[in-house]
C-alpha cells in the first residue's frame, strides 16, 4: 500500500507520474519547466495532477539543477587546499585539446587560481607519509579562503586513494572553522587513482553542493507547507535514488540524472515486457529528442554503469553513472549540402528555438523533423510544438532549394535522403557505442523512446541488424517513470592496482566488506523504506602494462584469486578473442553498489488504455506515407490507446499517441504484449 | 555511371566506420601505453594499385594523416619488384623510415584485402611501439648519427603468412627490442584490428556491391579535392613566406632552418597551394632529419589544423603541391638518423606553414603553439623492486592566441592527441617522486590575445641510478607570436646532481645523463605565441592575469604596459 509520485524536470516540461498501488490509480501531469526555481514546476505538476502532497508516501524527484549549474557555470565560488607543488593540476589537465584538428579552444578551470592554496604534506604511491601534514598551514589556508569569499572548499592530496588520513584530518580542521557544511575531501567522493580526474570530480561536487542544497531545502519546505511529511528521494546519475537529507553531501552524484532515469525506466519496462520473463533482458536504449539522442545498454536487466564519463571537454566526472552516450542528432538536426556537394545531417541543430521549419517559429532550414513531415511520417495537423503552422508549399520550396536542387533530387527523394543519411549516422554511432563497450548490437533489442525515438527506431534497427524493437506504452514520459521505479543506490570504488599474484587471499573480501558496510550505513541514515538490500560487485582488470581496463562482474564477495583470474581471462577472450597467458593480470579497482530495493511498482497500470474491440476500430484513418521499401504507400493510422488487447498487425502502419508517433515499415509484424508495449519484428536486416 | 548522392553519403560514412572500428579494436586491446593511452596509432584503407588513401579513422594520430599511403606504396613497389605472391591472411610488417615512414618506433602492419578472390584494396595501421632497440631505450636518441643506432629497421616482410604468425621473424624482432615480453600483446592487437577491418569491409561490399563502392571511392576523392579547393580559393593569390627553427640536431649545436614559401594560384577547379622548402638547412648529422613522407604529412596536418572541417582522403591532398626539398634535412636518405622527425621536426614544419599562411589569411591563424612533444626518457634500475624500467614523460605547452581568444595552457603537441600519464600512475610504476607540476608562469606570449602557458615539473629519483635523455625543442627561442604578438616562453631543462646544476649544452636535447638517488630533473615547457599587439589587450584582462599570478607585475608593465606609465 503506497502512493508514490515520480516528478522529472526536463528541459521543456516537468513530468509527473503518480501511482497508487492499493487502488491501481495512475495520474499524469505535464507542466512547463520553471528554470529559475525548478521547485515551482514541481509544485505546479502536483497541482495539475490534483495530488495532495499530504497523501503521498514518497516523492521521487529527478532534477537538472546540478547539470544545468555545471553547463552554465552558475556554480559556487570554490577554494582548494592541496599538496605543495600541485595547485595547478586542476588547470593543466592532461594536455589535451578540444578537437583533434584546429588549435583553438577554451578551458576555464572550476576553481580560480587565486583560490588554490598549497600546504606541506606528501604521501607516496605506497601510502607512506614522506612529509607530515602541516596543520597550521591548513588552518591558515582555510581562513584565507574564507576571507577571499570562498563558499565551499575541496581538499585534494596526491595518493589520497591509498592513504586518506591527511585529507580526513585536513577536512576536520577546515570544518572546525567553516561556516557551512560544504567541505569536500577528494577521497570521500571517489577513492580512485588519477589526480586530475579525482580532483576534478571533487571540485564539481564542491561547485554544485551549495546550489543543490539550497534547491532541495526550498523544495522540501514548499512541500512541507503543503503537508508532505514522508520521504523525498532524489535521482542520481547512477540510476538510483538517495534521500534528500543527505543528497548534497555527494552532490556530484546527481549530475546527469535525467538521462539515467530514462534508462532505468527502460530497463524496468523491458524486464516486464514480452511473452516470457527475460525475453528483453538485453536492450539498447534509444532516446531521441529534439536536439540529441541518448544511447545506453541494459545487460541482464541492469543498466550498464561507467565511472569514466566526461560532462564536457576536460571535465571528467569519475563517479558511477549510467553509461549514457549522447549523439548529436535529434529531430531538430539541420540538413545541408556542403561545399563538396555532400549531404550532411547534424550535428548543428535548430534547437528548441527556432526549431524545425514546420514548427513555424521562424526556422528557415530543413531539419530531420521537416523531412519526416514531408514524407507523411508525421501528421501536420498533430504537431505538438507548433506555434504557427507552416504550409507544405513553403516546406517543399525550402527542401528543393536547400537539398533537392544541389543534389538533383525531387523534394520527396530529397526528404528521403535526409532520413537515410540521418539514420545511417545514428546507426554508426549506436554501433560504436555498443562495440566500444564490448557488445554487438545485433544481440540486443532496441528500446525506443523520447519524442522522436519511435519514429526512427524500426529503420534504425533494420540498419543495425537488430531483430526486435520495443516501444513502451508511454514513450514520452519515461524519465518520470524512472523516478517511480528506481531503487536507492550507493556506489563505491577502491583502487588496488596490484598484480593478482601479489595480493593475499582475503584482501578482496575485506575491501568489499568495507564498501558494503559504508553503503548500509548510508541506507540507515536515509531512513527510507527498503524491502531488501542487494550488493553488486565488480573488478576493473587489465594485463600488466595495459592502460585500458576491462570490468568483470563478481557474483561472490568471497571470490578467490584463481577464480578472479579465470573470470578475467574468459572476459578478455570473449571481448578481444586474444589469450595472453604470458602476461600477469592486474586488479586495478574494486567497485561495490549497495542497492536498497523499494517495493516494485507494477507498470501495467501506467498503460492507460481505452482498448477497442477490434483493430479496425482502433484505426482513425489512412494517409500516404513514404517508405524506403515501396515509396508512397497508403498506410493505416492507429490510435495507440485504442489498440485492442494483444493486437497484432503488419506494416506499413503508423501508430499515433499524444506526444509520439511510431512508424512501422512494410512487412514488419507488430505484437502488443500484456503491458501494452509494442514489439516489432524487424525484417530485412543486413548482417 | 555515377553513384546517387544518398549512397555516396552513406558509403563515405560506411568506409569511415570501418576505420573507426579498426581504431577502436586496436586501442582497446593494445599494451603499449603510447598506443592505448596516447592514441599514437592510426588505421586506414588504401587503393589496391596506387596505395592512395581511401579512408582513415577519425581519431587517428594527426601526424599519420597521409603518411601511411606512402608506406603502402612502398609495400606495393616491393611486391611488384620481388614478384611476391599475395594470399588472404598475409600481413606485412614494416618500419623503414625511408620507405614511406616516420621514425623506427612507428611500426606499420599492411595487409592485402581480398574480395571475391581479387586484391581489392589494402588495410594498414601504424602503432608507436615503446621500443625498437637501438642505443637509447624508447628510441629517441638525441645524438645518433646513423639509423642503425636508432633501432631495428624492418623492410616489408610477411609477419603473417596465410593467417599464421611467422615465429622465426617474430623471434628476430623480439630479440632486438627492450620490454619484448609485452610486444606480443601489441602485435596481436595490431593484427586483430586489421582483421576487424577485413570483416567490416567485406560486409560493406556484400551489401552495396564492389562496383558501386569503387565508383563511390572515385567520386569521394573528387569531392574532397573540390572541398579543399573551395577553402584554398578563399586565400588571395600570391606567395607567402614563413620560417621556423629547430634548436639543433642534437650533435652539432647550431639551429636548423625551415624555409617555407607557399604560393596560392588559380581559381575554382585549378585553385592550388604550392609548398616550396628549398633554402632549408642541408641534411644534418644528428637525428633531426625528416624523411619525405613525414615532411609531406606535416604539411597536410598543418593545413588540416587551419581547415579542420575538410574531409580526409587522397583527394584532399590533390590541390596541395609539395616541391620535394631535395638536398635539405627535410628529405633524409639512408643512413641519416631520423628519430626526431615525427615528434619534433614535423611540428616545426607545421609552424612554418602557420607562419606563411598567417600572412595570407591572418584572421584564420593563431600564434605558434608550443610545438614540442617534450619527450623525456628515464631508464634505470630500481633496487627495491629489483627490476629495470624505462619511464617516459611527454609534455604539453601553451597554444597560440587567436582572434577566437587566448591560447589554452598545456595543450597537446601539434601532431598528437594524447593525454599525459597521471603523476599518481608514474609514481606507482617507477622510483620517482614529482616535487612539482605547475603552470609555467609568464610563458604565455604577450598579445591582444595572449598565448597559453606551459608546464613546470620537477622529478626526484628516489632509488638507484638512471640515465636521462630528452628530445624537445624551442629551447633557443619561444614559439613566435602572430600579428604583432610576442613569442611564448622558451623550453628549459636543468638537472640538479648532488646540488650542482647541469644545463644541457643543446638546451632541449641531450642523452645518457647519469643521475643518482636524490638528483632532480627540472623541466619547463614553452608557452604559446601571442596574437595581436599586446598594447591592445584590455587593462582589465591584464590585471586579471596578474591577480591569478600568470604574469608578475613587472612582466605586465614591460610586456603589456599595464599599469600605464605616468604621462
Amino acid at each position: 500500500m503506497s502512493r508514490i509520485a515520480g516528478i522529472d524536470v526536463g528541459g521543456t516540461f516537468t513530468d509527473l507520474i503518480l501511482v497508487d498501488d492499493a487502488s491501481g490509480e495512475v495520474r499524469l501531469a505535464k507542466v512547463p519547466t520553471t528554470m529559475d526555481n525548478q521547485a515551482h514546476g514541481v509544485i505546479a505538476a502536483l497541482d495539475a495532477a490534483h495530488a495532495d502532497p499530504a497523501t503521498l508516501d514518497a516523492i521521487v524527484h529527478g532534477t537538472t539543477t546540478t547539470t544545468n549549474a555545471m553547463l552554465e557555470r552558475r556554480i559556487a565560488r570554490v577554494g582548494l587546499i592541496t599538496t605543495r607543488g600541485f595547485r595547478d593540476v586542476l588547470e593543466l589537465g592532461r594536455r589535451t585539446r578540444p578537437t583533434p584538428y584546429g588549435l583553438k579552444g577554451r578551458f576555464t578551470p572550476l576553481i580560480d587560481r587565486a583560490l588554490r592554496f598549497e600546504v606541506d604534506e606528501r604521501v607516496d604511491a605506497d601510502g607512506q607519509v614522506l612529509v607530515p601534514l602541516n596543520e597550521a598551514q591548513v588552518e591558515a589556508a582555510a581562513r584565507a579562503l574564507l576571507a577571499a569569499g570562498a563558499q565551499s572548499v575541496v581538499i585534494h592530496f596526491l595518493h589520497s586513494y591509498m592513504f586518506s588520513a591527511h585529507e580526513a584530518r585536513a577536512a576536520e580542521i577546515v570544518r572546525g572553522l567553516w561556516p557551512n557544511p560544504y567541505v569536500t575531501a577528494g577521497h570521500s567522493i571517489v577513492a580512485e587513482y588519477r589526480e586530475y580526474e579525482r580532483g576534478t570530480t571533487a571540485a564539481v561536487n564542491a561547485a554544485i553542493q551549495p546550489v543543490l542544497h539550497h534547491y532541495i531545502h526550498r523544495l522540501q519546505s514548499e512541500l512541507a507547507q503543503r503537508g508532505f511529511v514522508r520521504e523525498l528521494l532524489v535521482m542520481q546519475g547512477n540510476g538510483g535514488t538517495v534521500a534528500a537529507s543527505i543528497v548534497a553531501e555527494h552532490a556530484v552524484n546527481t549530475v546527469m540524472s535525467g538521462p539515467a532515469s530514462g534508462v532505468i525506466a527502460a530497463a524496468a519496462t523491458a524486464q516486464q515486457a514480452g511473452s516470457r520473463p527475460g525475453e528483453f533482458a538485453n536492450v539498447v536504449t534509444y532516446d531521441m529528442g529534439g536536439t540529441s539522442t541518448d544511447v545506453a545498454l541494459v545487460l541482464g536487466g541492469l543498466p550498464a554503469v561507467s565511472s569514466e564519463l566526461e560532462l564536457e571537454y576536460a571535465m571528467p566526472i569519475h563517479v558511477a553513472m549510467v553509461d549514457v552516450h549522447t549523439i548529436g542528432a535529434g529531430g531538430g538536426s539541420l540538413a545541408s549540402v556542403d561545399a563538396s556537394g555532400m549531404l550532411r545531417v547534424g550535428p548543428q541543430s535548430a534547437g528548441a528555438t527556432p526549431g524545425p521549419m514546420c514548427y513555424g517559429r521562424g526556422g528557415t532550414r530543413i531539419t530531420i523533423t521537416d523531412a519526416n513531415l514531408v514524407l507523411g511520417r508525421l501528421d501536420p495537423a498533430r504537431l505538438l510544438a507548433v506555434d504557427r503552422a507552416i504550409d507544405m508549399t513553403t516546406l517543399h520550396a525550402a527542401l528543393h532549394e536547400q537539398i533537392g536542387a544541389p543534389l538533383g533530387l525531387a523534394p520527396d527523394a530529397a526528404a528521403a535522403a535526409v532520413l537515410r543519411v540521418a539514420n545511417d549516422r545514428m546507426a554508426g554511432a549506436v554501433r560504436m557505442v555498443s562495440l566500444s563497450r564490448g557488445h554487438d548490437p545485433r544481440d540486443f533489442a532496441l528500446f525506443a523512446f523520447g519524442g522522436a525515438g519511435p519514429l526512427h527506431a524500426v529503420s534504425l534497427a533494420r540498419e543495425l541488424g537488430i531483430p526486435k524493437v520495443l516501444i513502451p506504452a508511454r514513450p514520452g514520459l519515461t524519465n518520470a517513470l524512472g523516478c517511480v521505479v528506481a531503487d536507492l543506490r550507493h556506489d563505491f570504488v577502491a583502487t588496488i592496482n596490484q598484480p593478482l599474484q601479489a595480493l593475499s587471499e582475503g584482501r578482496i573480501a575485506t575491501v568489499f566488506a568495507g564498501q558494503v558496510d559504508a553503503g548500509r550505513e548510508l541506507l540507515r541514515r536515509e531512513q527510507a523504506t527498503v524491502e531488501e538490500v542487494l550488493t553488486l560487485h565488480r573488478a576493473d582488470m587489465q594485463f600488466q602494462g595495459q592502460s585500458h581496463i576491462l570490468p568483470v562482474a563478481i557474483a561472490q564477495a568471497g571470490i578467490s584469486l584463481p577464480e578472479l583470474r579465470q573470470l578475467f581471462e574468459a572476459a578478455y577472450w570473449q571481448r578481444f578473442g586474444v589469450e595472453l597467458p604470458e602476461i600477469r593480470p592486474v586488479l586495478v579497482n574494486l567497485h561495490t553498489a549497495v542497492i536498497g530495493k523499494r517495493k516494485a511498482v507494477s507498470l501495467a497500470a501506467i498503460a492507460v488504455a481505452q482498448p477497442r474491440a477490434s483493430l479496425a476500430e482502433a484505426q482513425r484513418g489512412r494517409r500516404k506515407v513514404w517508405f524506403e521499401q515501396g515509396g508512397w504507400l497508403e498506410t493505416p493510422l492507429y490510435v495507440r490507446e485504442w489498440l485492442p488487447q494483444a493486437a497484432s498487425f503488419e506494416g506499413p502502419a503508423i501508430v499515433e499517441q499524444l506526444d509520439c508517433t511510431t512508424v512501422i515499415e512494410p512487412g514488419n509484424r507488430v505484437q502488443m504484449d500484456g503491458m501494452s508495449n509494442l514489439i516489432v519484428n524487424v525484417q530485412g536486416a543486413p548482417s | 555511371m555515377s553513384v546517387d548522392p544518398i549512397t555516396l553519403s552513406v558509403l563515405q560514412n560506411g568506409l569511415m566506420q570501418v576505420c573507426n572500428e579498426m581504431d577502436l579494436a586496436f586501442v582497446r586491446s593494445a599494451f603499449s601505453p603510447v598506443i592505448a593511452e596516447a592514441l599514437d596509432r592510426s588505421d586506414g584503407i588504401y587503393h589496391a594499385e596506387t596505395g592512395e588513401l581511401i579512408a582513415q579513422g577519425e581519431l587517428g594520430l594527426p601526424v599519420f594523416v597521409g603518411t601511411m599511403q606512402f608506406t603502402v606504396q612502398a609495400v606495393i613497389e616491393h611486391v611488384k619488384r620481388r614478384k611476391v605472391e599475395l594470399h588472404p591472411g598475409d600481413l606485412f610488417i614494416i618500419n623503414d623510415p625511408y620507405l614511406g615512414g616516420t621514425h623506427l618506433m612507428d611500426v606499420k602492419f599492411v595487409q592485402p584485402f581480398f574480395f571475391e578472390g581479387h586484391l581489392w584494396c589494402w588495410l594498414a595501421n601504424t602503432g608507436h611501439w615503446p621500443d625498437t632497440g637501438g642505443m637509447v631505450p624508447g628510441g629517441f636518441s638525441a645524438s645518433a648519427t646513423e639509423v642503425e643506432q636508432e633501432g631495428l629497421r624492418l623492410p616489408p616482410v610477411k609477419l603473417y603468412k596465410r593467417g599464421v604468425l611467422d615465429d622465426e621473424i617474430l623471434s628476430i624482432i623480439l630479440s632486438n627490442i627492450r620490454i619484448a615480453d609485452q610486444r606480443i600483446g601489441d602485435i596481436k592487437a595490431q593484427a586483430a584490428a586489421l582483421a576487424t577491418g577485413d570483416k567490416r569491409l567485406t560486409a560493406l561490399l556484400q551489401r552495396y556491391g564492389s562496383v558501386t563502392v569503387q565508383r563511390a571511392i572515385v567520386e569521394l576523392k573528387a569531392r574532397a579535392a573540390q572541398q579543399m579547393r573551395a577553402k584554398i580559393a578563399g586565400i588571395p593569390d600570391g606567395t607567402y613566406v614563413g620560417e621556423a627553427f629547430v634548436d639543433s640536431d642534437g650533435v652539432v649545436n647550431e639551429p636548423l632552418r625551415i624555409a617555407m614559401r607557399i604560393t596560392k594560384s588559380g581559381q575554382g577547379d585549378s585553385a592550388r597551394l604550392s609548398f616550396d622548402m628549398n633554402g632549408s638547412s642541408p641534411p644534418c648529422k644528428g637525428p633531426m632529419n625528416s624523411v619525405i613522407a613525414t615532411t609531406k604529412s606535416s604539411i597536410y596536418l598543418a593545413v588540416k589544423h587551419v581547415f579542420p572541417e575538410v574531409a580526409i582522403n587522397a583527394g584532399t591532398f590533390e590541390p596541395l603541391h609539395i616541391v620535394e626539398p631535395e638536398g635539405t634535412f627535410l628529405y633524409a636518405r639512408y643512413p641519416r638518423p631520423v628519430s626526431g622527425c615525427a615528434a619534433e621536426v614535423s611540428q616545426r614544419i607545421a609552424e612554418a606553414v602557420f607562419a606563411a599562411l598567417g600572412q595570407a589569411i591572418p584572421d584564420q591563424l593563431f600564434g605558434a603553439p608550443a610545438g614540442t612533444s617534450g619527450n623525456l626518457g628515464i631508464g634505470g634500475f630500481d633496487p627495491l623492486k629489483n627490476r629495470a624500467y624505462v619511464m617516459y614523460v611527454i609534455s604539453g605547452g601553451g597554444y597560440g592566441g587567436s582572434p577566437a581568444g587566448d591560447g589554452i595552457s598545456n595543450g597537446c603537441s601539434t601532431i598528437g592527441i594524447s593525454k599525459t600519464t597521471p603523476i599518481e600512475i608514474m609514481e606507482q610504476l617507477y622510483p620517482v617522486l614529482f616535487e612539482e607540476y605547475s603552470l609555467h608562469e609568464g610563458s604565455g606570449g604577450a598579445g591582444e590575445f595572449r598565448g597559453g602557458f606551459g608546464v613546470n615539473y620537477r622529478i626526484r629519483l628516489r632509488r638507484g641510478e638512471a640515465r636521462v635523455s630528452m628530445v624537445m625543442d624551442h629551447g633557443r627561442a619561444g614559439p613566435p607570436g602572430a600579428q604583432g604578438g610576442a613569442a611564448g616562453g622558451v623550453n628549459k631543462v636543468s638537472i640538479i646532481r648532488k646540488g650542482v646544476v647541469y644545463v644541457p649544452e643543446h638546451l632541449s636535447k641531450d642523452q645518457d645523463i647519469s643521475i643518482h638517488e636524490g638528483d632532480v630533473i627540472c623541466v619547463s615547457t614553452p608557452g604559446g605565441g601571442g596574437y595581436g599587439e599586446p598594447g591592445r589587450r584590455s587593462t582589465q584582462a591584464v590585471e586579471h592575469d596578474v591577480a591569478l599570478g600568470y604574469y608578475s607585475g613587472a612582466e605586465a608593465a614591460a610586456w603589456f604596459g599595464v599599469p600605464k606609465p605616468p604621462a
